[in-house]
């Protein structure tokens, strides 16, 4: 019966761009919200950029500083490099956990909103799309920020420990390689947290992720 | 003119695991719905009213049996014809609305044309006038939480028109309103069904529901008891009332 006309169509996959402009559009009305999610990217990426930037300008001052800072700098050498694998660990654990659990909650809590989208027609992986867009952003933001803050913070509070003679050997490039591997941890981490919580609703029958309770 | 079928059930089952104890809620429902009809159903709470609005909305599985809108087995088709479905033929009235509460009142309305592949502008222009037909014309702007119960019903209404369906599920759309907005619904609905020839199934408590059906289906716990044309329904009502 269903083979003599067209009784059912495909529905049309609809472009980037409107998903785009819908993720847009959602962080945008749903500010006060995306701002705290964005904050654990900021807090996050931001310990971590600061620990890295401290490591970077402490061991590039021993290698090339001038000698008066290398006297007080290996004072306490010995202790330091334990204390840094700790750091970085640290600010790796605080990163992840904190970034991947803001994403699992904010997004969780919008199941109901996914059910909706379905039941009107939204094909599955737009939805997802929508969230890894909408992710996409606030971690390339999040991270953004996060960098400058760590980045700042540390290298202002060397100044106040060692004085001008820090910047004798500003370690520029290993900064800016940091500062990439941290946007590109931010926002990769940003999304998994998305990807996960989005893709189970979105598998979901419509009922079932209306009738999801968090 | 012969009466053409829209939605056909066929010993439609749904049960539930509640832990490990599986819990009967539909218990093999049979009903032919044709063009055009307005259909109530009628049940008590938690007779499985909801759950049937989800099967025959293509909104979720039943654990056995078919349902057939326009003839064809949903069962059988693929994610985007299921979509589109969900998208085009059927207009959804959820008894708890759901909207999107971040949405204002309009953009809620588009989001069906967006994703049927309207462009944003032409989806606003539909969705206003969607808006002024259920009187909602001055409170375009506004977000759920800033309208009343009657006013999101409505909104929820003129989201499910949005693509011009030739089914409307409306699962109690009055089931929040004071007896003077539930008569608006209800004719709002009334009109929509006699100018464009939508099939409408309700679910309701509301017996003023009754007068503009055209066959009432009761269920209780999860089977059909009876099935009615609003022909002989008069002395009914007055039965159901003593219940
Ligand atoms: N997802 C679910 N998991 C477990 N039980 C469910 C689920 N959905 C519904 N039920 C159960 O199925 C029964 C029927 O629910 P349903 O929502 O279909 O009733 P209803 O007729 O719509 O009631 P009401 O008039 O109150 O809306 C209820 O006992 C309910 O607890
Ligand atoms: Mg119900």
């Amino acid at each position: 019966m269903a083979e003599t006309y067209k009784k059912v169509e495909k529905q049309i996959v609809l472009p980037l761009k409107n998903a785009f402009q819908m993720s847009l559009r959602s962080i945008r009305i749903r500010f006060g919200r995306s701002s705290i999610v964005t904050m654990s990217i900021v807090f996050g990426i931001a310990f971590f950029m600061s620990v890295m930037t401290n490591n970077v300008f402490i061991s590039n001052a021993l290698k090339n500083g001038p000698e008066s800072l290398k006297v007080i700098l290996q004072q306490g050498a010995g202790e330091n490099e334990s204390k840094e694998i700790w750091l970085i660990s640290l600010s790796l654990i605080v990163c992840t956990v904190g970034i991947i659990n803001s994403m699992l909650m904010s997004v969780t809590e919008r199941s109901r909103e996914i059910g909706t989208m379905k039941c009107l027609g939204a094909l599955d992986h737009f939805v997802v799309e929508l969230f890894l867009i909408e992710a996409f952003i606030q971690g390339i933001i999040g991270s953004l920020i996060g960098i400058i803050i760590g980045v700042l913070f540390t290298t202002i509070s060397l100044l106040f420990q060692y004085k001008g003679i820090i910047f004798s050997v500003f370690p520029g490039g290993e900064i800016l390689k940091y500062s990439l591997m941290a946007l590109i941890l931010g926002t990769s981490l940003t999304m998994i947290g998305a990807l996960y919580p989005s893709l189970l609703s979105a598998k979901m029958e419509p009922a079932e992720a209306i009738r999801r309770e968090v | 003119m012969p009466k053409e079928t829209i939605v056909r059930t066929i010993d439609v089952k749904k049960t539930y695991l509640l832990g490990k104890i599986p819990l009967d809620v539909l218990k093999g429902i049979n009903i032919e719905i044709h063009k055009g009809e307005y259909i109530s159903i009628m049940g008590p709470s938690g007779s499985g009213k909801t759950t049937l609005f989800n099967m025959i909305g293509g909104l979720d599985k039943p654990s056995e049996g078919k349902v057939y809108i326009d003839e064809v087995d949903i069962a059988q088709l693929d994610a985007y014809e299921l979509a589109w479905l969900r998208c085009r033929k059927i207009g959804y009235i959820f008894q708890t609305f759901n909207l999107i509460p971040v949405m204002t009142a309009l953009e809620n309305i588009t989001l069906p044309m967006i994703f049927g592949g309207m462009n944003t502008d032409d989806a606003m222009n539909k969705a206003k006038q969607l808006l002024e037909t259920v009187g909602l014309g001055h409170r375009l702007h506004h977000k759920p939480f800033e309208l009343s119960g009657g006013q999101q019903q409505r909104v929820a209404i003129a989201r499910a028109f949005a693509n011009d369906p030739a089914i409307i599920l409306a699962d109690e759309p009055t089931g929040n309103l004071d007896l003077k907005t539930g008569t608006e619904i209800i004719n709002l609905l009334k009109d929509m069904n006699k100018q464009k020839f939508v099939s409408i199934i309700t679910a309701t408590h509301d017996l003023k529901m009754l007068d503009v059906s055209d066959r009432i289906v009761w269920i209780r716990d999860g089977m059909v008891e009876r099935i009615e044309d609003r022909a002989n329904l008069d002395i009914k009502v007055g039965q159901f009332e003593n219940e």
